[in-house]
């Protein structure tokens, strides 16, 4: 199967031929390297730009104005803070100009920890994110979403924004993307560039299927009747596989992918924490403001009579960054005992 | 068409001149712009509106600017990325100046914003004009793309961003510079920084080193020029020279053009009139009475009949209703329909 880095790179192959997308661009985006996680290798319409963040969010907005469908990439979540007055504006302008100018532009970075990034290759974004209105922000956690995710993005007529989850780039996806060879060898040899000289080389990519993941729509991953568990992005495996765990000690969890953080699937998350009465939210940006925080409140506010106990947050340490060494990473986002444990304690709370 | 006439043949102006039914167009615009503004600060000052920012003393160079650009919607056209001062230039590409009143009393009726934003701030889709946004120079971030799809496209239509002369100091500037003259991909693009000299009480003597704002294009190989933005024969003159680089080398133009600002910076320092600023209107009328291309009375009779016609907008304007509370949440997501 695909890894994720694959998915999305499969993705937006789609995007150019059939979705209208022209631009891919960004840092390093194009080739020799097709970016330094190489989702956008050897894609016709991916190109280099300069060493300007300020620059690929005001030329994506600028694309976006004249009807075109740009996907731009900063390269490190880490680096996008320097543009937040021009996101804001990405995500104002439909509204400020009621409704004459929609930006149908998609901002892909990746996000969190897990590559040993130390300070500043480690920072989440989704609390930010979700706290500039106007924009649609997604953010899979397997490649089959991974690619779903994308088409509806660059399908959508707003400003998009997809965060990738680092640590997920290289994990093979257990569902087939729809056209993707049986083999895994066989699509590598495919779409991969090989090391060394490149210029020569053409990728050959498979007959790949509209398949797409609708925007605002999360997913049930393990159904559960005693506590509900809602992540997204790198942590969503560490619930799920929590959720196996526990089912071994006769604890019933409920895990949902989130998918899309705004417009979120209250829907689904309402009728679960209805049947389950228990539910712990699970992400890794800082828990100060934390967008899991905002997921309490609307839990306290809307459900509070259906708790068996006080909804939960489990988040990054409120600390200024991730330091480099293993023990420090380790210690300031949530890892696999700490989900375990948390849901563990939850799903024992008597009231 | 008239015979061409010589204005200015002793302060030798540069370029060619115009011909008599333009010089008449200009000015008529340039008095169109100054009444609206005029009026817009008297709205202001009677508390039917909560800010005021714009123009006047640009008209000189924003008039020619307006009647210069290729009107219409989509990639053939010109695309304009501009600032908060040139009411002028979209009165001479055509607007009526009701609907800058009706965006300064933040009515629902605002053609620009629905209510939503500052005086100044337009925004016309259909013409190509990009939504005027209040943290300056990130319109020089944004323009880029729109003149990258254009060079795909082909045809003539170009991108003109314009901003003030204290906002070069942000990055977006550079990014402008640095992303028009890529070899990868230069940009057709007509840069534009109108210079009155001041941030908001911020004099450039402070704080700009370069001798002319333009002279930073040419460390980026970008053909560049300063004008006096306070003549409207030599702007006209240098925009159409400048815009016709930029439409048939489809590569970049920096061009600084030298203005008054004569109501401050806006509300914010008082706007009121300052005395010692160059008047752009007042000049050229008086070389349209000398050259005998206007009568003193004819221009007066103009002047007067937009002060009435604006005092009418006003008042209807006056009278128009507030956006409903509850279209705070309309337009926050385009969806296909
Ligand atoms: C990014 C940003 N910083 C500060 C301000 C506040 N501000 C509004 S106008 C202005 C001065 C702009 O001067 P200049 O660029 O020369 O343009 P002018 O108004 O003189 O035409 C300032 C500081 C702002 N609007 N945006």
């Amino acid at each position: 199967m695909a890894n994720m880095a694959q998915a999305v790179r499969m993705a937006l192959h789609y995007a150019e031929e059939h979705l209208g997308v022209m631009d891919i661009f960004g840092e390093d985006v194009g080739m020799p390297l097709g970016g330094v996680f190489t989702a956008t290798q050897s894609l016709k319409t991916a190109w280099n730009s300069p060493l300007d963040e300020r620059g690929i969010i005001g030329t994506a907005i600028g694309l976006a104005m004249a009807g075109q469908r740009p996907v731009a990439e900063i390269q490190f979540a880490d680096y996008i803070y320097n543009t937040i007055d021009l996101l804001k504006i990405a995500g104002n302008t439909l509204w400020s100009t009621n409704g004459d100018w929609n930006l149908p532009m998609v901002v892909k970075t990746p996000v969190g920890s897990g590559i040993r990034g130390s300070i500043y290759h480690s920072h989440s974004f989704d609390a930010t994110a979700t706290h500039i209105p106007g924009w649609k922000i997604v953010m899979p956690s397997n490649p089959l979403d991974a690619y779903g995710l994308m088409i509806s993005a660059c399908q959508d007529l707003n400003p998009v924004m997809y965060l990738e989850p680092k640590a997920l780039l290289r994990v093979k996806g257990e569902e087939r993307i729809p056209g993707e060879p049986d083999d895994d060898r066989q699509l590598s040899k495919m779409i991969d560039a090989p090391l060394g000289d490149r210029s020569a080389w053409k990728p050959q990519w498979p007959a790949l299927e509209a398949y797409a993941v609708p925007i605002g729509k999360g997913k049930v991953v393990r159904e559960g009747t005693q506590v509900t568990v809602v992540s997204y992005g790198r942590t969503l495996p560490l619930c799920a596989k929590a959720a196996d765990t526990l089912r071994e000690e006769g604890v019933s969890v409920e895990v949902i992918d989130l998918r899309t953080l705004w417009p979120y699937d209250w829907d689904l998350l309402k009728s679960s924490i209805e049947k389950t009465g228990r539910v712990l939210y699970v992400n890794e940006d800082t828990e100060v403001t934390n967008f899991g925080e905002h997921l309490v409140r609307r839990t306290v506010e809307e459900l509070f009579y259906k708790l068996l106990a006080p909804p939960r947050l489990l988040a990054g340490k409120f600390v200024p960054g991730i330091g480099l060494a293993d023990t420090l990473e380790m210690a300031s986002v949530p890892q696999q005992a700490d989900v375990t444990q948390s849901i563990r304690s939850l799903a024992a709370e008597e009231p | 068409m008239s015979r061409p006439r010589l204005l200015n043949r002793d302060e030798a102006s540069s370029g060619p001149t115009l011909d008599r039914e333009l010089l008449v167009r200009i000015h008529d615009v340039m008095v169109k712009a100054r009444v609206l503004e005029e009026r817009l600060i008297q709205m202001y000052k009677q508390g039917h509106g909560f800010f005021w920012i714009g123009g006047p003393g640009e008209e000189a160079f924003n008039v020619p600017l307006g009647l210069l650009m290729k009107k219409g919607q989509g990639l053939d056209y010109d695309y304009l990325h501009a600032h908060y001062r040139q009411s002028a230039t979209l009165l001479a590409l055509g607007e009526e100046p009701i609907g800058a009143m009706r965006q300064m009393k933040n009515t629902a009726s605002d053609p620009y914003s629905g209510g939503r934003n500052f005086a100044g701030h337009f925004s016309k889709k259909e013409w190509n004009i990009a939504p005027v946004s209040s943290p300056i120079e990130v319109q020089y971030s944004i323009a880029p793309g729109t003149a990258m799809a254009q060079k795909r496209h082909g045809g003539d239509g170009i991108t003109i961003v314009t901003g003030g002369d204290a906002g070069t100091a942000e990055g977006d500037f550079a990014t402008c510079l640095v992303w028009s003259s890529r070899p990868a991909n230069p940009l057709p693009i007509l840069i534009i920084v109108t210079n009155n000299k001041w941030g908001i009480s911020t004099s450039a003597d402070g704080q700009h080193g370069e001798t002319n704002v333009a002279d930073r294009g040419r460390a980026f190989n970008i053909r560049s020029k300063t004008i006096n933005g306070n003549d409207p024969i030599e702007s006209y003159n240098e925009l159409k020279e400048a815009m016709e680089y930029v439409r048939k080398e489809r590569k970049p133009f920096l061009l600084e053009a030298r203005v008054s600002r004569l109501y401050g910076h806006s509300s914010a320092s008082g706007a009121n009139f300052v005395g010692n600023e160059m008047d752009c209107l007042k000049e050229f009328e008086a070389k349209l009475e000398k050259e005998g291309v206007l009568t003193r009375q004819q221009m007066d009779e103009l002047r007067n009949r937009y002060t009435e016609d604006m005092a009418a907008s006003a008042r209807l304007v006056r009278e128009e209703p507030l956006p409903a509370p509850e279209t705070i949440w309309n337009h926050i997501f385009a969806e296909k329909k």
